[in-house]
């Protein structure tokens, strides 16, 4: 078995879940490495849209923004973020991977701020971006996150990305377009979904070298756990070089 | 937060058309040279107390030679759209110009971290913030820019982004759905970057728009500044490359290499070694300020900012990144 980091077993797991054929809407850093690895794997038709944009670019290298003139290099468009969220709401965005400071239960996400007075945070981080508007709009929600219990709580100091909110139908309650929302959470330790009528988060799969006891030592609230938990596929040796040698060559994301 | 509660943060700006009608009404149609310094530009068009918006995307095609103007004129009170907004933040929030902030995107800048003093900022109270998402924000500048007073969307419901903004829920009348209705954003002024222009405005922009095309549409007043102006003839032949007409433009400055430190597609990568340092050395207040000084109150216009960050040479290799020319050292 070849040997790897954590950094590089997420993006390896990540990448899976991207079919040939999909499209995805992207951000930067963990989702833009993991994306052009299948890009450069397993789905070179894969429709990549960047929220300034880009559409369909071949990526030569790693943005460093999603308004960045890579992320529509080669690209079959250059448009507008108008254009762009227009076509997640139309139903034609499948995926989208996102991060946040904080997860819930729910999958609701946190990038906005540390401390509940949204007056004077204690810690003020960027705020929605794009993240809110892809998570609303786009079919399946992807979130790449270290497993540590002070981010995966309770309670989210702020929500600024929608989930499932409280659980149940409370996504579509609440105006946003039905049949979507959080689909995989994958970390060092596990990937999880969310139990389709609770809407709660769950184990599915168990990254080699851990235990499901360690995964919930290491989060905030109590997880659902699959009747079969499987064990995560390592990377392979194929997609390590191409991660390696090809996406992330400057280890920008995979030497964090 | 309940499913159906509207927005209890501030609408900073008033979204009635028919008073942008009546700005508008009044608005020079002339086709004549609007060819001045930046310098000029901010001291005629950019107020105290005024509410500013910036083209671009944080730190690609940003009109940084206005923002730097705009510090080294001392202007306060500000209202500001945060929409994408990383490096033009940066520079703004040094400068302390605004006092409330429509926020999407701010303190950061991606993948290269959080800027320590606009967080500070930020923190501080100093500013009254009302949240939003990237596509909140473009829709409000849409609405604006399609002459209503808002427009409905899908996102950012049952969110504390919705319930920390201003936008308001409505009811379809078709189907009966919940919508966000965010209120047009028109703002006293915007300035943009763009590849060319002629001497009226006529403005040509390659690559993404991202939402220039609305805000440009949706201010009252607009600063382009420009790669290079070119002749109103090519402006002509191609009109299909128009992005933004004259009648929409207030002030043309010539600024190359303008989005300086940004990237600018097709023309100059972003500095990235330069964009660090000021992440770095704001972490000391000391010595943030000498850079300030350094960098923008001791600097008379762009071309004095670019000369003592590399000059030319600097400029000739972010061109051969930006074109992904594999050069050995020049």
């Amino acid at each position: 078995m070849p040997d790897y980091n954590v950094m590089e077993l997420m993006v390896c797991v990540a990448s899976r879940e991207l079919e040939e054929g999909a499209s995805v809407g992207v951000g930067t850093g963990v989702p833009c490495a993991a994306t052009m690895l299948a890009q450069k794997t397993h789905a070179p038709n894969l429709l990549i849209v960047f929220e300034a944009g880009g559409v369909a670019p071949l990526l030569p290298e790693m943005p460093i923004s999603v308004g960045d003139s890579r992320t529509f290099y080669k690209g079959v468009m250059a448009s507008g973020m108008v254009q762009i969220m227009e076509t997640c709401a139309r139903g034609t965005v499948d995926y989208t991977f996102l991060g946040g400071a904080q997860i819930d239960m729910y999958g609701n996400l946190n990038s906005t701020q540390i401390g509940f007075d949204h007056d004077r945070p204690k810690v003020r981080f960027p705020g929605s971006g794009g993240a809110n508007d892809f998570a609303s709009l786009c079919w399946r929600t992807m979130v790449v996150t270290p497993q540590d219990s002070r981010r995966f709580v309770e309670k989210c100091d702020f929500i600024t990305t929608p989930g499932y909110l409280t659980g149940d139908d409370a996504r579509e309650k609440a105006g946003l377009p039905k049949g979507c929302g959080p689909y995989r959470i994958i970390t060092n330790m596990a990937v999880m979904d969310f139990e389709p009528v609770s809407k709660r988060m769950r184990i599915i799969s168990i990254n080699p070298g851990y235990s499901v006891e360690d995964v919930q030592k290491n989060c905030g609230f109590e997880l659902l756990k699959a009747d079969k938990i499987i064990e995560t596929a390592p990377p392979t040796a194929e997609e390590l070089r191409i991660l390696r040698e090809e996406v992330d060559p400057e280890r920008y994301v995979i030497g964090r | 937060m309940g499913a159906f509660e509207n927005g209890i943060g501030k609408l900073f700006t008033d979204p009635d058309p028919d008073n942008a009608r009546a700005f508008f009404r009044k608005k020079s149609r002339e086709m004549k040279s609007k060819v001045m310094t930046v310098k000029e530009a901010v001291e005629k068009f950019v107020h105290d107390g005024e509410y500013l918006a910036i083209g671009g995307f944080g730190a690609n095609r940003i009109p940084t030679a206005v923002c730097h103007e705009i510090l080294r004129q001392g202007r306060k009170n500000m209202g500001f759209a945060g929409h994408t907004a990383t490096h033009d933040f940066e520079i703004l929030a040094a400068g302390k110009i605004f006092d409330r902030l429509d926020a999407s995107y701010v303190v950061g800048l991606e993948a290269r971290g959080l800027s320590p003093n606009a967080r500070n900022y930020l923190q501080s109270g100093e500013v009254d913030v009302t949240e939003w998402s990237n596509y909140g924000l473009a829709a409000r500048f849409r609405a604006a820019g399609m002459g209503v007073s808002f427009v409905p969307i899908r996102t950012t419901l049952g969110t504390e982004t919705c319930k920390y903004g201003a936008g308001k829920i409505i009811t379809c009348p078709f189907t009966g759905e919940p919508y966000l209705a965010v209120p047009a954003l028109y703002p006293d002024v915007a300035a943009i970057h763009v590849h060319a222009c002629d001497i009226y405005g006529n403005s040509q922009i390659k690559g993404i728009s991202i939402s220039d095309l609305d805000v440009a549409r949706a201010a009252k007043r607009l600063i382009i500044t420009t790669e290079r102006i070119i002749h109103s003839d090519e402006i002509r032949r191609e009109p299909n490359q128009t992005a933004i007409p004259y009648y929409l433009v207030d002030a043309v400055c010539e600024v190359p290499y303008g989005s300086y430190p940004g990237n600018m597609a097709y023309e100059y990568f972003s500095d990235e070694e330069h964009l660090r340092e000021w992440m770095k050395v704001e972490k000391d207040p000391d010595a943030f300020k000498k850079f300030l000084d350094k960098n923008i109150y001791n600097c008379k216009s762009h071309f004095d900012y670019i000369s003592i960050n590399g000059g030319m040479e600097k400029m000739m290799k972010l061109r051969q990144k930006e074109l992904l020319i594999l050069a050995q050292e020049i």
